[in-house]
């Protein structure tokens, strides 16, 4: 229960709607045991004689009192479970405003399927415990405790020897329900195999029809169908045993109240309305039994989820504003420096940057090149501190970037990232994302200059176009455009584009370029490419390899050094002749 | 992906007569369990209502007359029924249950079979999560349809037959009586039913909402940080989480009318029973037992009626599902095989290609006019920048897809004109990204092919050269591959790979040469590996190393699509044109890398 102790705050939050919620368990419940002692009472007037109008009277007492419960009934609901749901969306605030904050590190480590699966499955299991759970275990409870004491009342004989039988059935669901979440979780792991197979033969339908093993394919699948038929039939068993186990412990109360009661009335101690009203009674008290096993599951689920999720509430934020942070620092002019930088993710794992030392004056225009797995985008991620360094430090603007408030130094860059990432939203929500709603005009200059301007109005809806998941699909350079024209639209002081064009054609590249050579004027720049053409007109080159500056100079300079870069140069003026053909 | 969404959002009717009648035919093997459950179904819908009327006897002719002896006669009675009626219902729900699943598990087999008929093209253009989905949820959500759906249906009414029957053999006009609050009762479950439909549309609507929410900016969340747009997107989220909580919170309030509503007419109709039935108790034409038992008759009459709605949610989402699953059934995406296939015993491994034209979409040729022969046992190599149509040679010959234009033979024989199992098992293709399958590195070698022994998947690890890392394993060769053989390196898996061709023992092999980086000594493995390979067969090699480029019998240089030039080596070499410039730019350096 420890776990669930994290819930206290959105308790005391809404203490006023669970007490009165409380209360109307209490009222009703009251009112609506009341129903069994009227028709009790009716029977046995019936017995002794009476006349068509006290009829009248029971009648329209059973009808009062029942819509009396009833509207407290209508109002349990609509304090206990509606808290419940106001908690739920409580703590999916709370946990969404906390994972917002965490590292890159962690959206790494964790996949999005798991996030999500916390975000959703786990924090429904917590909202079942604030609402259903807690609504049944008290209103159970209470009329419990109110409907023994009745029917002790009426016989204390009968009622004790009929309620021994309920006690198994509480016991029966809690073990048999216990038992069902296990074989349960059996048939999900089966259902994940099979999930796992059919993922992985559509994924590698080429291997297996080159290899005609199509025939051996479908036996291993239907070997997995049928364990996973074996292992649900397992669970059936189970649950099968649900349904006569109720009928035959409810009707074992039931049959010995009419036994033992009808003993007492035929021995004149009893009255033939006290047996209905006991039956009737028993008849009630068979929902709260089933409940308690069932609060007690939900209760050990919940428990189970806010473990999972407390974990994630308990993971460091990392990189973030501290004690450090000059809060007056507001914007950023946009000097760059590395100061003996070097990085690795974890410390086992090997140096992915080592003794880096860059220097870049505003305005400034850096290129980069090197291979794949080099620690450029590495590089890239300590500037806006996606990562922190390891040692060493980057400064900008002569201050060490832990010292600038995190959301100044990030709003002050543009980034374009390797793999361009939209949402889907319409074109114009998705470039104006980070400068906020912008006029039309000042979007259209700025997708000039990256291209995109005759690309949108292609489209029927043009800016209003609708991208992703739910709209249109844009191609894998249209793509990197947009996520340029997003960047130029936050008018950043230092621009970085992490081979933002690779999926761009040479002369389109060319054209963005061009545009960019203005606005990149009053800015400092860092160009990731590995493209000659895009990056030999920069004021400075730097080539990085293993994690280190292997050459560092202009175009001419490089070229001189005749090393890396001037290797990829002679390449790739070759591969533009070929492409001439 | 857009029509994906509207694909699984579709809640369309509860009944289609069209799909009913497909998903009945899997029942049908399946006869004997439905009569079997049917017939159940009526001895337990008459076994409930049953016990009320022993109670009514028991008050009547035992209790009133003080017959100890009978009033335990009817009790063991009533226990009686009880023991027998949970035993019926425990064969009944495991019959019921047991239909479900097997009924579920042909049908996923007819899919699965299907699939693996689906042609390469289908994959291409289908979304995998797609199919993936048909044969696995979709299949699942008819689960409930057919082991309860279908049948609770009959139970339902049965047992609402059964206790109109008893109340009416016990006493008509008290049933009468009873009955009349029933109208308001099956409207007040519709418009409910109705309403809570309406507002769970919008639950799920907003839930989906929320999802893809979370789905997108737990995938962008380097965006939103990098533009520190937290505080914007938490109040965007606050919104849609916000949606999704009203949405629920309404339909709270439809739950929270019905229950008490629904409490409010069973006691509107005991407050008649009570008000009539005792006015002809008074009149003495109805005993109190009676009374007793139209009591415990209107609780039990109330449940069936509620869950028979509850079965419009079953049905309306097997409805979509099977909608779906048929679809797939129904795509006819397949390569033809011949009606009466040349028969292919011994192959020489002649290949032929002649005028072949091909491309993806009936539009765009990505090869054009190829033309050219291998001889028995020689190699080609083929090579070219990407883009000039190099796999599209793979996808032809080996029937993942079917041409345009023109004729591909071989050992004379117009591949379209032989059985394509048979043309696949005597070509090995080993591609470039090797594909590992969950299981052992045994499994992957032999394909769990019981054709391939023990002995041969060893001779060809050892012949490649891949023995020697697989015995250095913990389990040799059953250690198990994870992920895609996450733990192999890629030369092993490039070894791997070649095993398993050889194993095979094609007559035709296609080698995809990798084109990643790999250490030194492997590179040397892999070399000899492929030497080894090839050496009598048919190859065709895309090739990117020198050494097996210098090799070929004969080299296609080819170019957007056509081939521009060909020749051996030192031909191309002389000729000083496409191929000599490609020399220069990609192959020179690995001269000096490993010299031959």
């Amino acid at each position: 229960m420890k776990n669930l102790y994290t819930l206290k705050k959105y308790f005391i939050q809404y203490r006023s709607k669970i007490i009165a919620g409380l209360i109307f368990i209490f009222i009703s419940n009251l009112a609506s045991v009341y129903v069994p002692i009227l028709i009790k009472d009716a029977i046995n007037d019936l017995s002794s004689g009476i006349n068509q109008k006290v009829l009248i009277n029971y009648s329209l007492l059973i009808v009062g009192t029942t819509i009396f419960s009833g509207i407290f009934r209508y109002l349990i609901r609509q304090t206990i479970i509606v808290v419940s749901r106001l908690v739920e969306f409580d703590l999916r605030q709370d946990f969404w405003a906390h994972i917002q904050r965490l590292p890159l590190r962690f959206f790494q480590n964790n996949s999005t399927g798991n996030i999500m699966a916390h975000a959703t499955n786990d924090i429904s299991a917590v909202r079942m415990f604030v609402g259903p759970a807690i609504m049944y275990a008290i209103d159970t409870g209470t009329r419990f405790l109110i409907v023994v004491t009745i029917m002790m009342m009426i016989s204390w004989k009968v009622t004790l020897i009929s309620l021994i039988p309920l006690p198994f059935l509480s016991y029966l669901v809690y073990y048999i329900g216990k038992k069902i979440h296990v074989r349960f979780t059996k048939i999900q792991e089966k259902f994940s195999d099979l999930t796992t197979k059919a993922q992985e033969n559509f994924s590698g339908i080429r291997v297996i029809k080159s290899y005609v093993a199509e025939e051996r394919e479908i036996n291993e699948f239907m070997g997995l169908s049928r364990e996973y038929l074996q292992r649900n039939m397992n669970l059936v068993k189970l649950q099968a045993l649900f349904q006569p186990i109720l009928f035959l412990i409810t009707g074992m109360s039931i049959i010995l109240a009419i036994w033992f009661g009808g003993i007492e009335v035929i021995n004149k101690s009893l009255k033939l309305g006290d047996i209905t009203a006991l039956v009737l009674y028993l008849g009630i008290l068979i929902w709260p039994m089933i409940a308690f096993g069932w609060v007690v599951n939900i209760i050990q689920q919940a428990e189970a989820s806010m473990k999972r999720l407390n974990k994630i509430f308990h993971e460091k934020y990392e990189i973030d504003d501290s004690d450090l942070t000059e809060h007056n620092v507001k914007s950023i002019k946009g000097d760059i420096e590395f100061r003996n930088v070097s990085f690795r993710f974890e410390e086992n794992l090997p140096w992915v940057l080592k003794d880096v030392n860059l220097k870049i004056r505003s305005g400034e225009t850096l290129a980069m090149m090197g291979r794949t797995g080099s620690g450029k985008t590495a590089f890239i991620n300590l500037i806006p501190r996606f990562y922190d360094v390891t040692e060493g430090e980057v400064l900008i603007d002569g201050k060490n970037v832990k010292s600038i408030p995190l959301n100044v130094l990030r709003r002050s860059m543009g980034v374009v990232p390797q793999e361009a990432f939209l949402f889907s939203d319409s074109i114009m929500n998705n470039i104006s994302y980070g400068s906020g709603p912008v006029s039309r005009e000042a979007a259209e200059e700025k997708s000039r200059i990256a291209q995109f301007h005759k690309d949108v109005e292609s489209f029927p809806k043009g800016y209003e176009t609708i991208v992703g998941e739910r709209g249109i699909t844009l191609s894998g350079g249209q793509k990197q455009r947009a996520a340029l024209t997003r960047a130029l639209m936050t008018e950043p002081s230092i621009l970085i584009l992490d081979d933002s064009f690779s999926a761009v054609d040479t002369h389109t590249e060319e054209e963005i370029l061009k545009g960019l050579k203005e606005y990149m004027k009053e800015r400092t720049s860092i160009l990731v490419s590995h493209r000659v053409s895009t990056v030999k007109d920069a004021d400075k080159i730097i080539v990085i390899d293993k994690g280190r500056i292997a050459e560092e100079g202009t175009h001419e300079e490089l070229l001189r050094l005749d090393g890396i870069y001037a290797d990829i140069y002679s390449k790739q003026l070759l591969e533009e002749e070929i492409e001439q053909i | 992906m857009s029509t994906e969404n509207k694909d699984d959002e579709i809640l369309g009717k509860a009944y289609d007569s069209r799909l009913m009648k497909r998903l009945l035919g899997f029942v049908k093997p399946y006869k004997k369990y439905v009569f079997l459950a049917i017939f159940l179904n009526i001895v337990v819908a008459a076994l409930g209502p049953f016990r009320p009327y022993l109670t009514k006897i028991a008050i009547d002719d035992y209790i009133f007359k003080q017959d100890f002896d009978g009033l335990f006669l009817i009790t063991a009675l009533l226990f009686g029924s009880l023991v027998f009626q949970s035993m019926i219902q425990y064969v009944l729900t495991y019959a019921t249950q047991f239909l479900g699943q097997k009924t579920i598990l042909d049908l996923r087999k007819k899919l699965f079979e299907h699939t693996q008929k689906l042609a390469v093209s289908f994959y291409d253009k289908t979304p995998i999560g797609r199919t993936v989905t048909r044969v696995t949820n979709d299949v699942e959500s008819l689960n409930e349809l057919f082991s309860s759906g279908i049948i609770m249906v009959f139970s339902d009414i049965f047992i609402i037959l059964w206790i109109l029957g008893f109340m009416f053999f016990i006493d008509w006009r008290l049933s009468l009586v009873t009955l009349s609050v029933l109208p308001l009762l099956i409207y007040g479950t519709f418009l409910f039913r109705k309403k809570v439909r309406e507002t769970y549309r919008d639950v799920r609507l907003y839930l989906a909402r929320l999802n893809s929410y979370m789905q997108e900016h737990v995938t962008g969340m380097h965006i939103v940080q990098l533009f520190g747009k937290e505080k914007e997107e938490l109040k965007s989220f606050a919104k849609i989480n916000g949606d999704h909580r009203d949405s629920n919170v309404r339909s709270i309030f439809y739950y929270a009318i019905f229950f008490p509503a629904v409490e409010l007419i069973s006691a509107l109709a005991v407050a008649l029973i009570v008000w009539y039935g005792g006015g002809e108790v008074i009149q003495s034409s109805i005993s109190l037992g009676v009374l007793f038992a139209f009591i415990q008759y209107t609780e039990m009459f109330f449940r069936p009626i509620r869950d028979l709605s509850d079965k419009y949610n079953i049905m309306q989402t097997a409805m979509a599902s099977s909608e779906r699953i048929f679809k797939l059934l129904d795509d006819d995406t397949f390569i033809k095989n011949p009606d009466n296939p040349v028969p292919l015993n011994q192959v020489q491994g002649k290949v032929e290609f002649k005028d072949v034209s091909f491309s993806y979409n009936q539009e765009d040729y990505v090869l054009k006019n190829i033309s050219f022969s291998i001889n028995p046992g020689e190699t080609v190599a083929i090579v070219g920048a990407t883009g000039a149509g190099k796999t599209s040679i793979i996808n032809i010959l080996t029937r993942f897809y079917d041409i345009q234009k023109g004729t591909i033979k071989l050992d004379g024989h117009d591949i379209r004109q032989l059985d394509k199992r048979e043309l696949r098992k005597k070509i090995a293709v080993v591609l470039q990204d090797v594909f590992l399958f969950f299981g052992t590195i045994r499994s992957n070698i032999g394909m769990n092919n019981p054709e391939i022994t023990e002995e041969k998947i060893i001779e060809s690890a050892k012949f490649v050269g891949a023995d020697r890392f697989i015995q250095e394993l913990p389990l040799k060769y059953d250690e198990p591959v994870k992920e895609r053989g996450a733990t192999l390196s890629v030369g092993q898996k490039q070894l791997i790979s070649f095993a398993r061709a050889l194993s095979h023992n094609p007559q035709i092999l296609i080698l995809d040469e990798a084109t990643s980086s790999v250490d030194t000594e492997t590179e040397k493995m892999i070399q000899d590996a492929i030497e080894k390979l090839l050496k009598g067969r048919t190859a065709i090699v895309i090739a990117h190393r020198l050494s097996t480029i210098q090799k070929a019998d004969k080299i296609l240089v080819m170019h957007k699509g056509e081939i521009k030039e060909s020749g051996t080596h030192q031909e191309l070499l002389q000729q000083r044109g496409l191929y000599y410039r490609l020399y220069q730019l990609q192959y020179k350096d690995q001269e000096v890398v490993t010299p031959n």
